[in-house]
């Protein structure tokens, strides 16, 4: 059984077409990420989820149960915003109990729940206070306060982060990670900031321009990118793309960047497909912190690139490197003295390569 | 030396700059002593003459201070002479525009408040169109449709009446009151109504429990705006009534101009501030209210 299941989920607004034939899966107590950038459809399919958007074509199920058509509050699940939402003229116990109070629920269950709810969130304090007399922080746990009284089979989170200052957001991000710990409740959590997505998720769906582009675990996603813009859209810099082609004879692979004469071996590289490979066009991926200073693996590749530029940012340093006239990016310790102006000799690490097609984008 | 000498001439600039703050700041008063008194002048000039007796009028001493303060006048516009027939004066009328005012304000702030809710937080195919054509309403001079509405007014059965003017007033005030709610509603988060939806409040209870609650700031003003409209409406007065059932400016004019002996211009002055008392007192309550900002720091930080 599974907690969530999308099927074949499709949303136009007008002639727009907003999401186009999802399909998702979630097990009980995981917590899935969906990623993009504004205006992928992330947010669009998390109101779906939660019964505030129709669908034009597909089903959704919780727990095998297909609510396609079945109002939000009959739904089983809880939501947290990204403004809060909190109601403005209702003090934070009528805040957090409403949603008890519309289902009828018995008076003595509705203080015990919003006993035990407010003590663990540390809001029992504030109960009389209005949300206007609340800080950010305060705010947005009596948000999650609201969701957790309820009991919900699935808690959606609409990029509740986004409103908070830097500190406060690192902080409440491993609150919520706790509390996921605690209650092994499944989420579904919609954000922009990579960050947040890797940190929190145990699963990650990108999207971009409506469709899932990847949908897997963190590790999976930052190490073996689907495509070129999950390869781009994850990571900080991105993932360096090299374009060039596939140089293949008998039983030695390599690859060489346009306008290079290196040839860069790609032997041990995991092909989907091995076939066709020759003088094929793609991109060459490597992440700027698996470009080395100091050989670490045997396998280490060893290249001699320019550098051009050097951004310190505390403690470490983004280096622009022109590798045959395409730019590419490299992170040092920021203790290393870079000369710039000159060739240094520098090491890929060919464990962590990722090629993908120059005409599909697709990983090969 | 330097230093001494910039010191001088700064102490001369400072000097200088408290001259110049301190003509803007006389002029300042100037300006807005001369504008009060342009608005106040007329008025003095009516409580002034509605006190005094005719015999005074007559002198012509228009902006001296009455001898003695005599409300007799007011007692005549108010309640009349006593005598029989031809003797308009303003109480009943009064009642008239109280009895047309309270509900016309109520109906068409709550229809509005309704509307401005739907287009917002409940959109649908071509609700901007239905936008628009309200919008249109507030644009329509009001001569216009004297005509089509006297016929409906007439099919109705409520032409002449103080039910009738309620008609009319709350319908030509939907498009206002419904684009001073919906632009209130729309800085409203609209995740409002979706956590409301999600927590199980259907339709009414969100907009009664959520929406109406912090709707005071725009309350206010529509009430302020549709009383004074409502209150110092001629055109529909003067259309749709006539006799018993006219509303208080309808009556004023009546007698104002078509008295039939002396014109008793203390009795018309008295009349005249009665007449306009309702929106004073309106302003006056309400008025605090339109500058507070009830949601500040409600949904955001």
């Amino acid at each position: 059984m599974k907690t969530l299941k999308i099927e074949e989920l499709s949303k136009n607004f007008g002639t727009t077409e907003v999401l186009r034939k999802i399909n998702l899966e979630i097990d009980e107590g995981n917590f899935l990420v969906l990623l993009g950038p504004s205006g992928c459809g992330k947010s669009t399919l998390l109101n779906i989820i939660a019964g505030l958007e129709t669908i034009n074509e597909g089903n959704v199920f919780i727990d095998d149960y297909n609510v396609s058509k079945v109002e939000p509050k009959d739904r089983n699940i809880a939501m947290v915003f990204q403004s809060y939402a909190l109601y403005p003229s209702m003090n934070v116990k009528e805040n957090m109990i409403f949603g008890l109070k519309q289902a009828k629920t018995s008076k003595e269950k509705i203080e015990e729940q919003l006993q035990k709810v407010s003590t663990f969130l540390q809001v029992d304090k504030l109960l009389e206070r209005k949300p206007s007399q609340l800080s950010g922080g305060q705010r947005q746990r009596v948000a999650i306060g609201r969701a957790l009284v309820r009991e919900p089979r699935i808690f959606l989170f609409d990029e509740p982060l986004s409103n908070l200052d830097a500190k406060l957001r690192v902080e409440m991000r491993r609150e919520i990670k706790k509390l996921h710990q605690q209650l092994k409740t499944t989420v579904v959590y919609v954000t922009h900031d990579q960050t947040e997505a890797m940190s929190l998720g145990t699963k990650i769906a990108i999207m971009n321009h409506g469709v899932i582009q990847q949908n897997d675990t963190p590790e999976i996603i930052y190490n073996k990118p689907s495509n070129t813009f999950v390869a781009d859209f994850i990571g900080s810099p991105s993932m360096n793309l090299i374009k060039g082609k596939i140089i293949q004879n008998s039983n030695n692979i390599s690859f060489i960047a346009d306008g290079s004469k290196l040839e860069v071996p790609i032997n041990n590289y995991d092909f989907k497909e091995k076939s066709d490979l020759n003088n094929k066009e793609i991109y060459f991926g490597i992440r700027p912190e698996h470009i080395y200073f100091k050989k670490l693996n045997e396998d280490d590749f060893d290249i001699n690139l320019r550098a051009d530029l050097s951004e310190y940012i505390g403690h470490e340093q983004i280096v622009t490197l022109d590798y045959s006239n395409q730019e590419i990016l490299a992170k040092f310790p920021s203790t290393i003295k870079i000369e710039l102006e000159k060739e240094m000799k520098l090491y890929f690490d060919l464990e962590h390569t990722s090629l993908f097609d120059f005409n599909t984008k697709e990983r090969l | 030396m330097q230093d001494n000498l910039q010191s001088s001439s700064y102490k001369q600039l400072e000097q200088k700059s408290k001259y110049t703050n301190m003509f803007l700041r006389w002029f300042l008063y100037f300006v807005l002593i001369l504008f009060a008194s342009y608005f106040i002048f007329p008025l003095y000039v009516m409580v002034v003459t509605s006190l005094k007796t005719m015999e005074e009028i007559r002198q012509g001493t228009l902006l001296t201070w009455p001898s003695s303060l005599n409300f007799d006048s007011w007692l005549v516009a108010w309640g009349g002479r006593g005598y029989g027939a031809g003797d308009t004066f303003l109480r009943p009328y009064f009642w008239n525009s109280i009895k047309m005012v309270v509900p016309a304000v109520f109906f068409s702030t709550f229809i509005g408040a309704m509307t401005g809710y739907v287009l917002t937080k409940w959109r649908f195919k071509g609700d901007q169109w239905v936008f628009l054509f309200l919008l249109f309403g507030c644009f329509i001079p009001f001569q216009a449709i004297l005509l089509p509405m006297a016929r409906t007014l007439g099919t109705l059965g409520i032409s002449n009446s103080v039910v009738g003017l309620v008609l009319v007033h709350t319908v030509y005030g939907i498009p206002f009151t419904t684009l001073f709610f919906r632009n209130y509603y729309i800085s409203v988060p609209t995740e409002l109504v979706k956590a409301a939806r999600i927590d199980g409040a259907g339709f009414f209870k969100i907009f009664f429990k959520i929406l109406l609650p912090i709707s005071a700031p725009i309350i206010v003003v529509t009430v302020i705006w549709q009383f004074t409209q409502i209150w110092n409406d001629f055109l529909f007065g003067s259309t749709f009534s006539f006799g018993e059932a006219a509303p208080i400016q309808v009556a004023l004019n009546n007698m104002v101009l078509s008295s039939t002996s002396v014109k008793e211009y203390n009795v018309d002055m008295a009349s005249a501030i009665i007449a306009g008392i309702p929106t004073l007192i309106v302003y006056v309550l309400a008025g605090k209210y339109f500058i507070r900002g009830l949601t500040s720091g409600a949904v955001k930080g």
